[in-house]
């Protein structure tokens, strides 16, 4: 099992949420996080270029077992992707997942992601 | 609102005492004083609208619906002064398709009068000027979420010159012919045919030629924040008082017949909303209550100056009965009228105007037999205001469907897919609406 974090462009999102669920991986986790990266954000505020400090992102997180995580992977790379890849078009950090619970059933392991 | 009961006086020649036209019209600081308020009063409703709209969209989406009633306070309010007061109220021209009186571009020639009434005549241009902008602003309802900012400011600009300002005339210019049809007129009070009806059928015909939201209607489109519904239709109702009882353009016995009825109609209108849907889905909603009193308010519109206490409870009763069961219908059909615009003020908008013909006080009926020339019944007013509400509601939809048609080929009028799903906020306004919210 591993869980997939992927921290992705705001404006991507449905993008990313549709094309995982067209690949049938439907059981994700969406929250709004802000952080620095090597974007350099600009924007205009009151007509005067402002380059905020931090810059809101989407973190999505989705455990998946391990046959899944290419396709995982690759649909967000894909659907996440903007002009052919700009930086600012975020990070997927992959980590080891030891234990899932369902609560519900309390079954453990691959069947309960 | 009717124009006709008020001549304006001639042009001020002298330096004469303040209050008084060179003919002698004094101004009447009490119905001025109302008709100031009534005129804030109505602006009011448009940042209502805003909020009102603003709660029920997604987050991505909030500010660039807003924007549609605020940059519709800019356009219409500069097209107003410009020709749109000229066209609504200047005599027939073009066989009394809107009218026109060049004294009225830029307000030129009513720099000092005071019309019979005793209201200065820039009140009451300022007055009518915000029906003109709060009209196209409710349109917007209905293709929410998904139209280009540019290609929105033109359409309400033009709908604004070909469809308000001819029906404008039509039904409030004392030569246009609808205020003229029947023997003594069709009666919208405040608004049904012009504003409701016309605005709610135009977005029905933009929903449909536009078509759904991406994502419509399998995606998850739920509002982003109803405290900001609430408090919008909170205003709207408070901006509603302006609307109706202003429409007397005095203040005096009318405006108090209107003030009341406004009230009862939205009360019930709310109260019975929340009924039908305890009993249909078991919880009374906060979105119910609000959908409630805004069609109680639409629906006595047309008939705050005819009908009476008992009438106005029945008619918020009727149009929130028909309007609940206009938007499950619409959900079966499946068409996306985002923010119910056509089920609210379209419908809400028709079962006023036709249903306020069984609740007419007496002393108008008497009025319209003696204009008729002995007897004047129910049934042939029904036929006058059945007459008005389908032109009304033909002109709307052909001319909407002519501008849209145009519009799409010149400009594309729906954003691509990829803006569509990156929000109107982002991608028209540059900027965001609410800050770490939910992620919708």
């Amino acid at each position: 099992m591993k869980l997939i974090t992927a921290i992705i462009r705001e404006s991507q999102l449905d993008q990313v949420r549709e094309a995982l669920m067209h690949a049938d991986i439907s059981r994700i986790t969406v929250s709004r996080v802000s952080g620095h990266g090597q974007q350099v954000r600009e924007e205009i505020y009151r007509g005067r270029i402002i380059i905020p400090n931090l810059t809101p992102k989407i973190k999505m997180e989705i455990a998946v077992n391990d046959d899944y995580v290419d396709t995982t992977v690759n649909t967000i790379i894909e659907a996440a992707k903007t002009n052919g890849g700009t930086v600012g078009d975020g990070k997927i950090f992959i980590t080891k997942l030891e234990e899932c619970i369902r609560i519900r059933t309390e079954e453990r392991g691959g069947s309960a992601v | 609102m009717k124009k006709g009961l008020l001549l304006m006086s001639v042009f001020m020649l002298s330096a004469s005492p303040v209050l008084l036209g060179n003919d002698g019209v004094e101004i009447d600081s009490g119905a001025t004083a109302w008709m100031l308020t009534s005129t804030a009063l109505v602006l009011l409703m448009v940042p209502g609208l805003a909020m009102f709209y603003g709660g029920l969209v997604r987050t991505k989406n909030v500010l660039g619906t807003m924007m549609h009633s605020f940059t519709a306070m800019g356009i219409m309010s500069v097209l107003w002064v410009i020709c749109g007061y000229a066209m609504c109220f200047g005599p027939n021209v073009l066989g009394g398709w809107f009218g026109w009186n060049s004294e009225y571009v830029l307000l030129s020639g009513i720099d000092t009068t005071i019309m019979s009434g005793g209201v200065p005549e820039y009140v009451f241009t300022m007055f009518q000027g915000k029906f003109a902008i709060i009209t196209p602003a409710l349109i917007a309802g209905a293709f929410a979420e998904r139209i280009q900012f540019k290609g929105y400011c033109i359409f309400i600009a033009l709908w604004g010159l070909l469809v308000y300002n001819p029906l404008c005339h039509w039904v409030w210019a004392e030569d246009g012919f609808l205020f003229n049809l029947g023997s003594n007129g069709a009666i919208d009070f405040a608004g049904g045919t012009v504003v409701h009806i016309s605005a709610g059928v135009s977005g029905l015909v933009a929903a449909l030629y536009l078509g759904a939201r991406r994502g419509y209607p399998s995606d998850d489109m739920s509002p982003s924040n109803l405290v900001m519904t609430m408090i919008g239709a909170g205003l709207l109702w408070v901006g509603w008082f302006g609307f109706n009882a202003g429409s007397s353009i005095t203040s005096g016995l009318s405006t108090a017949q209107a003030l009341t009825v406004t009230q009862i109609a939205a009360a019930a209108g709310a109260l019975s909303w929340i009924v039908i849907e305890g009993i249909h889905q078991g919880k009374a909603t906060a979105l119910g209550f609000v959908s409630g009193i805004l069609a109680g308010l639409v629906a006595i519109t047309p008939a705050a100056g005819v009908v009476q206490p008992g009438g106005a409870l029945v008619l918020g009763i009727a149009a929130s009965l028909v309007c609940y069961y206009a938007i499950i219908l619409k959900n079966r059909m499946g068409y996306d009228d985002s923010l119910d615009a056509f089920g609210i003020h379209g419908v809400g908008g028709i079962v006023g105007a036709i249903l306020l013909t069984f609740f007419i006080r007496k002393s108008w009926m008497e009025e319209a037999a003696a204009a008729a020339g002995g007897s004047w019944s129910v049934m042939q007013q029904l036929w006058v205001q059945v007459v008005a509400v389908l032109i009304a509601i033909g002109y709307a939809a052909i001319m909407t469907l002519i501008l849209l048609w145009i519009l799409d080929k010149v400009m594309t009028l729906r954003p691509t897919p990829q803006n569509e799903m990156k929000g109107l906020d982002n991608v028209y306004h540059g900027e965001r609406g609410y800050g770490m919210l939910n992620p919708n």
